[in-house]
């Protein structure tokens, strides 16, 4: 149950875009191609998942502790904390791929360092230390939530490529008649509610 | 260890180990940014940083790529020419095109060209569309109504894109306003049928007709197509090449045809034309309706 919760629930029920509404900068400025809305995907999956991963052993370890019999709690510096590491994570990350996998590095391009303090990145760090869930389980919720925006991200590409082809009132054109297809997009994933 | 500071109790240790943890860190993460960069140095061409400072840093994508440094790889790799930056000014393409050693002579101005003459009263349609008047959505709908399935829908998506009003939907079909285009070539890209061609703007007589059917199967849908009759090939082969059906004007060759050529030349259709009688074509027509 509680893995189900983790999974299912961080990728449908939880939706970060749809229902927590954390990542819209990148879910409206990247979803005009499928193509790219792909490329940013991936990217997002994957800082996702190693930054809650790297975040979480931080807050695990390192932010209480006890130091010649006082105790300190540094729970307030999470934010602070958690970007510093995030950003820094990311630019070793894009530095070592370029070397290692250029291929991947050329796949995932512009959109690693983009994302770097994307707030669905940072969002998914600070719900694990609310949740405080172990390394494994901030792991898993951080991945689950990167195939949760993938998912939406991926669907509203493609609904705006169609969008494209009808003719809205010229007021509507664009932006306007995206954001009215994200909200109704967001009333479909409140059915998933009841999930789990 | 509470000190006061003023009403405020500040417990000193706990500032200091976060001072402490905040400093430690960012030092630590800093080196080891540091390390890996030194051990997993790539590198790269320096022309790909040259031309990144020579374009305008806007990372709009108009040229297609993924922001200006990956248009500046595609530049040093011969990919794509300078001049595909729809930003940079003609003096910052040069700029480029000289740092690469690439000659500034080979940018040729462009210019876009609707292949198509047959306007609402000289082609026919195989049925009145009444959906959504854009192009793209026409051609979902059994390819379009018109009855040549080469020619121009003239329901301008090609107007609508061009950033420079340069194109005008005349009794359904688009022409080109020579003196606004720049041959940015949108208009093309959006083209569901690929009617709209980039030439060298030097060239001002142009084959107003795309579809490479037979002469007579194109008469019982268009009488303003290239029946491929052959009379401007036989008349000056040096400026058109006849292939299936379908005459076209050499744009590679020394000479362009003019006025002069399209007189002497006689097009029975009046496919061969300038832009600029191509469009009082369009419009003449309404006239005589």
């Amino acid at each position: 149950m509680k893995y189900l919760e983790l999974t299912i629930g961080a990728a449908l029920v939880n939706n970060f875009v749809l229902s927590r509404f954390l990542g819209i900068c990148p879910f409206l400025g990247v979803s005009k191609r499928l193509d790219t809305a792909m490329g940013m995907s991936g990217a997002v999956i994957f800082v996702m998942t190693l930054a809650s991963a790297a975040t979480a052993a931080v807050y695990n370890y390192l932010l209480k502790f006890t130091f010649r019999g006082v105790a300190y709690d540094l729970g307030f510096l999470q934010i602070l904390l958690f970007i510093l590491i995030i950003a820094a994570l990311v630019q070793v990350i894009e530095i070592v791929l370029q070397k290692l996998s250029p291929k991947l590095y050329q796949a995932l391009g512009i959109y690693l360092p983009l994302i770097t303090t994307n707030c669905a990145v940072l969002g998914a760090a600070t719900l694990n230390f609310k949740g405080g869930r172990g390394v494994l389980d901030a792991t898993l919720f951080g991945c689950f939530s990167g195939v949760g925006f993938a998912l939406a991200l991926l669907l509203f590409a493609s609904i705006r490529e169609k969008l494209e082809l009808a003719s809205p009132p010229k007021a509507m054109e664009g932006t306007p008649i995206a954001l009215v297809t994200a909200g109704i997009l967001a009333m479909a994933f409140s059915g998933f509610a009841g999930l789990c | 260890m509470d000190i006061m500071l003023g009403t405020v109790a500040v417990d000193w240790k706990l500032v200091a180990a976060a001072v402490a943890l905040m400093a430690g860190g960012g030092l630590l993460l800093g080196l080891i940014i540091g390390v890996v960069a030194r051990c997993f140095r790539v590198v790269g061409d320096s022309r790909v940083d040259l031309v990144t400072e020579l374009l305008p840093g806007a990372n709009c994508g108009g040229c297609g790529k993924a922001g200006c440094r990956d248009f500046a790889k595609s530049v040093v790799s011969g990919e794509n020419p300078p001049g595909k930056c729809p930003v940079s000014t003609r003096e910052q393409v040069s700029a480029i095109a000289l740092a690469l050693g690439v000659e500034v002579g080979e940018i040729v101005p462009k210019k876009a060209v609707v292949r198509c003459s047959g306007n609402l009263f000289t082609s026919d349609r195989v049925a009145y569309y009444k959906g959504i008047n854009k192009c793209s959505s026409a051609m979902l709908v059994g390819g379009g109504p018109k009855l040549c399935r080469y020619g121009c829908l003239g329901m301008g998506d090609c107007a609508r894109k061009c950033p420079f009003g340069a194109i005008e939907i005349i009794n359904n079909l688009a022409v080109i306003h020579e003196e606004l285009c720049i041959g940015c070539g949108r208009c093309a890209a959006v083209c569901p049928r690929g009617v709209i061609a980039i030439v060298p703007a030097a060239a001002h007589v142009h084959v107003f007709c795309n579809s490479p059917e037979k002469g007579a199967q194109k008469r019982q849908v268009c009488r303003s197509a290239c029946l491929g009759c052959g009379k401007c090939v036989r008349k000056d082969p040096e400026k058109f090449e006849l292939t299936a059906g379908l005459a076209k004007v050499k744009y590679d060759a020394a000479e362009l045809p003019d006025m002069e050529t399209i007189e002497a030349v006689g097009c029975p259709t009046g496919a061969l034309a300038t832009t600029e009688r191509h469009r009082l074509a369009a419009k003449k027509e309404a006239a005589v309706k």
